[in-house]
């Protein structure tokens, strides 16, 4: 198996884009990386997205967007795992180039979430859920992770404000990202006060509703020489599944996925999460921030919520987390979610974060979650 | 729901049919082919008995389309005393009386209807035992 780096990366500001397709939203992106990378032509492509047959009326969607980015007749894939689909197209992009099949690999993810009406995106998410026998009851997204808040705050003490903190920490990172959906500072008040979703999980507690893309280059990394950018190695990756029922699983006070996904990253990296200088986690709401940090090995269980509240995991803290902003203040086009957490990492690794960047940073990871945790990526980065 | 998705899980939305591995006796609902723990293949049928008590608990304030008619509603997560975990709405109860180990059985209500004529569909919900 041949060690792999990425070369390039890219990402238009993300948002509600009612003048581009989900067309133009992927290749605008993928280009951007294209460019990064310096590359004129992709062996081969992989893209995640959750559901462009319900969100864009659109399936078959890797050779729509092969074609369009320029690139016909290459082997192009589209990955769907839920809101993991990104971060498992970027893990399927590396093992292509780590199996030698390519040299040069596309991990794209994408997704044109705002052409149909909130409760119809409402149902294209529920999805990811166990339809049939979570839907039954009726429960939301926000409702399976509320559930989790409670188990949680019902075990450890985890508070209102703690959850609120996350929201805080990741708006006030974000407003410092100018691709963010949402830049701008949010105060614990305002979480608290704001509208009820799912108790105790208002609406500033959530991610929101985006359109967006994000791309990556990899090649082998013997052959970053050839090319006009720093490389940045993948050293670790980690993939899990779990029912994706939650009622399914033994506690419901972490995400075992998460877990398991963390610990196969680390052995394959050689790395403990002490080694680690920030990781860009899957925030779809306050409280996965909360139980990921723990999950990773970060904090210990029940830690995570006193972790956010004590600043531990903001910048400059013990472990940044979602420095980019988090799918809370970034934006959480669910395809391209994974990606993006890979862009952010890239650009923190190669000293190029600006009013962002993390001090010294030389190792990232990311960590893409499927629904309310039924699978779950992780990849561990480090500078060359 | 199409009406035949529906009607496939009455036997577990209507009689809480359950499957138990006639090797190591672990409990599936709804039924499986193989068992997880083990890998057996051979099932016994059963009904589980109706009750148990809350794992965890929301209540739902931003519903889907289905839903809209019947928020705020609450939600929960019943481990039933055969041990099979199931989510469904909690009812005839007020959000503050529900709380992790509050004592539940399950009752046959109606779920929701499908569009102008579609079918209704029915199922379990828990109501709290009160002694």
């Amino acid at each position: 198996m041949r060690d792999v780096a990425v070369i390039g990366v890219g990402m238009q500001k993300w948002g509600e884009l009612w003048t581009k397709s989900i067309r133009d939203v992927f290749v605008e992106s993928a280009l951007l990386a294209m460019d990064d990378a310096g590359v004129d032509h992709i062996d081969s492509m992989y893209v995640g997205s959750m559901s462009p047959g319900i969100f864009s009326s659109q399936e078959h969607l890797e050779s729509v967007l092969g074609d369009y980015l320029g690139q016909p007749h290459i082997p192009a894939t589209r990955v769907e795992s839920a809101c993991a689909s990104g971060g498992l197209a970027f893990r399927l992009a590396w093992m292509e180039v780590a199996s030698g099949i390519s040299d040069i690999a596309l991990a794209g993810g994408v997704e044109k979430m705002t052409d149909i009406s909130g409760s119809d995106a409402t149902y294209a998410l529920a999805t990811a859920a166990d339809m049939k026998w979570e839907g039954i009851s009726g429960v939301t997204f926000p409702g399976l992770y509320a559930m989790m808040a409670v188990a949680h705050m019902d075990r450890y003490g985890t508070t209102r404000e703690q959850l609120a903190h996350v929201a805080v920490k990741n708006h006030a990172n974000g407003s410092k990202n100018p691709r963010a959906q949402f830049p701008f500072p949010v105060t614990v008040e305002q979480v608290i006060n704001s509208v009820k979703v799912a108790d105790p999980l208002n609406i500033l507690d959530c991610s929101p509703i985006t359109d967006g893309a994000a791309a990556a280059i990899l090649v082998p990394a013997d052959q970053v020489k050839n090319y006009k950018r720093p490389g940045v190695k993948i050293i670790g990756s980690g993939h899990a599944t779990d029912s994706i029922a939650l009622h399914g699983r033994d506690d419901l006070t972490t995400i075992r996925a998460a877990a398991e996904a963390g610990q196969r990253a680390y052995e394959m990296a050689g790395k403990q999460p002490s080694d680690i200088d920030f990781a860009e986690v899957h925030d779809c709401f306050t409280i996965a921030e909360i139980v990921v940090s723990e999950a990773l090995g970060f904090f210990e269980p029940g830690q995570g919520g006193p972790a956010a509240e004590s600043g531990a995991t903001a910048m400059g803290g013990k472990i940044p987390i979602n420095v980019s902003g988090g799918l809370k203040s970034k934006g959480h086009p669910v395809g391209a979610t994974g990606v993006a957490q890979v862009v952010e990492s890239i650009e923190q690794l190669r000293g190029e974060a600006g009013e962002r960047q993390v001090k010294d940073a030389r190792v990232a990871l990311t960590q893409n979650m499927g629904g309310s945790g039924g699978s779950c990526v992780v990849h561990i980065m480090e500078v060359m | 729901m199409p009406p035949a998705r529906s009607w496939r899980s009455y036997p577990q939305t209507y009689r809480l049919e359950a499957g138990r591995c006639t090797s190591c006796g672990a409990v599936y609902f709804p039924p499986r082919l193989i068992c997880s723990q083990c890998k057996g293949r051979e099932f016994e049928t059963f009904s589980m008995k109706r009750t148990g008590k809350v794992l965890t608990h929301t209540v739902i304030r931003t519903p889907s389309a289905a839903f809209a008619g019947d928020a705020p509603f609450a939600v929960a997560i019943v481990e039933m005393d055969d041990g099979v975990r199931l989510t469904t709405q909690v009812v005839d109860a007020d959000f503050e009386e529900i709380r992790i180990g509050l004592p539940v059985k399950l009752e046959f209500r109606r779920v929701y209807s499908e569009g102008d004529a579609g079918v209704i569909n029915y199922g379990y919900k828990a109501v709290p035992v009160r002694s």
